[in-house]
């Protein structure tokens, strides 16, 4: 089974008015399509509606997968707060979806991903004990556990440092490589190094960004990159970037 | 545990402050030993009554601790209930919320006019006086799952069964602790009144016996005994609450 495309249209609804005016857009299967836009838009509505979760927003139109299977089955989510059980482990954890499902863990596997995301010594580790750059890894590797190949990211690393941050996304593009993955943020820069494809969202639509032509991840500070970012702050709204500061 | 020298220490300190501003209260004012008796005479009063004491004490904290353990056991099945069974929570919340504006301790008169002075009048109104906080406090945790595992839960696709043993229980548990703390204030209050309403045996009944009497200080040596048992059941809770947190079920 390969990671589906993934087809989004119609309008999106709010409780009071409409939120994002219509709309049409086609996320490529197996690549990372990033929706970035300012907080409040309704970005997280739209993420929400991806994965059948309940949500105050309302989509007047579609989300199908190109390949016509249902979606809810073969969607995993990772957000911004890491949503990890306190009172479990780091290995606990990993495995609590498929806990939650009633499958029987695989402690072995789950330690492997722990292993890959740099947390093979913190296994037995309870989130309090964690650094919040270690939460995520924690998360990731949650994710990766679900094994889905539809990856829903509610910007997962914009309460990190920038450090941390910038090595969170090199071990996401490498371990989600394959699959379809949708991240949405509202940070240029995590848009321009991550994305194969990218929208901004606005209250008017959504419309596509053109993105250097190095592959993601890229280099932040490569300079087509650096041009780009300049690009879609004007784009975001703001007048003179250059002069914002 | 290096503070735990430390805490008892400072119990005992503040405890003899105490003792010593009854005993001078007493000294002071000249007040008759069958009004307020001094702190020496109740420990008098205890060593001299002790097997007396110890025999009504053992009966009143065997009815405490099965009516606690009614009354827990049957709290617990009430929040599990009602988390599990939405048909449950349309039929049973509004009576819960009702239930509890009724002051359980009105009711130890009647409880006692249906079941006799003996033992089941007593466990069945602890039980009561004590479901009610661990119902409504384990209910209302059980309840408020977090959003973010509320999601967790929901793109697993876990059955409602299964979110509850693995998401809701655990978070639940400061919830459970905070009722336990409640029930263990009340449970003790429950003996007291059961006792005085109808009983036969147990320190309330002798509190009662030795008021009759005039006998002031084993009135107080009771009271003594009583708060020590409480003091027991605080000490468990408090264990139990800092176990929780160690196990950060937070």
């Amino acid at each position: 089974m390969t990671a589906p495309a993934i087809h989004l249209a119609g309008v999106l609804q709010g409780a009071k008015a409409t939120l994002i005016e219509p709309f049409d857009i086609t996320l490529p299967g197996g690549q990372w399509s990033v929706l970035l836009g300012p907080s409040g838009v309704g970005k997280t509505s739209l993420l929400r509606l991806l994965a059948g979760l309940p949500c105050a927003a309302q989509l007047q139109g579609q989300i199908i997968a190109e390949d016509g299977t249902p979606l809810a089955p073969r969607v995993t989510m990772m957000a911004q707060d890491d949503q990890l059980l306190p009172w479990a482990d780091a290995l606990k954890n990993v495995t609590i979806a498929a806990r939650l499902r009633g499958e029987r863990p695989d402690p072995y596997r789950a330690g492997m991903l722990l292993t890959e995301v740099g947390l093979g010594a913190e296994k037995d580790r309870k989130p309090a004990e964690l650094s919040a750059g270690q939460r995520q890894r924690v998360a990731l590797a949650r994710t990766l556990y679900e094994g889905r190949d539809i990856v829903l990211l509610d910007e997962p690393f914009s309460a990190l440092d920038v450090v941390t941050r910038h090595q969170m996304q090199g071990l996401a593009a490498r371990l989600l490589a394959g699959r379809t993955v949708i991240l949405i943020t509202h940070d240029p820069a995590e848009a321009l190094r991550l994305a194969d494809h990218a929208w901004i969202v606005a209250r008017g639509g959504i419309s596509p960004c053109a993105l250097p032509s190095a592959p993601p991840p890229r280099r932040i500070d490569a300079p087509d990159t650096l041009a780009a970012q300049a690009d879609l702050l004007r784009r975001m709204g703001l007048a003179s970037p250059d002069k914002a500061a | 545990m290096p503070f735990a020298g430390h805490r008892v220490w400072r119990g005992a300190v503040s405890f003899a402050l105490a003792m010593a501003i009854w005993q001078l209260v007493v000294t002071l004012s000249g007040v008759p030993r069958f009004i307020l008796p001094g702190p020496w005479l109740v420990l008098q009063a205890l060593g001299a009554n002790a097997a007396l004491l110890w025999q009504n004490a053992h009966w009143s904290a065997g009815n405490l601790a099965l009516g606690l353990g009614v009354g827990i056991f049957l709290g617990v099945e009430t929040a599990l209930l009602l988390t599990l069974s939405r048909r449950a929570r349309w039929l049973l919340r509004p009576m819960l919320v009702v239930a509890q504006a009724v002051p359980v301790f009105a009711l130890a008169p009647v409880i006692t006019l249906w079941l006799g002075y003996g033992m089941p009048s007593k466990i069945v109104t602890i039980a009561l006086v004590t479901y009610f906080p661990i119902a409504s406090a384990l209910f209302d945790r059980l309840m408020a799952l977090p959003p973010g595992l509320s999601d967790l839960s929901r793109l697993a696709g876990a059955s409602r069964w299964r979110e509850t043993l693995l998401l809701r229980l655990p978070h639940a548990v400061p919830g459970l602790i905070s009722g336990l703390r409640l029930a263990v204030v009340y449970g003790p209050l429950a003996v007291l009144i059961g006792e005085w309403v109808g009983s036969s045996r147990g320190l309330g009944h002798l509190m009662l016996m030795a008021n009759g009497r005039g006998q002031t200080a084993l009135m107080f040596a009771a009271l003594v005994v009583l708060a020590a048992l409480s003091l027991v059941l605080w000490v468990v809770v408090e264990a139990l609450a800092r176990w929780a947190a160690r196990r950060s079920y937070i």
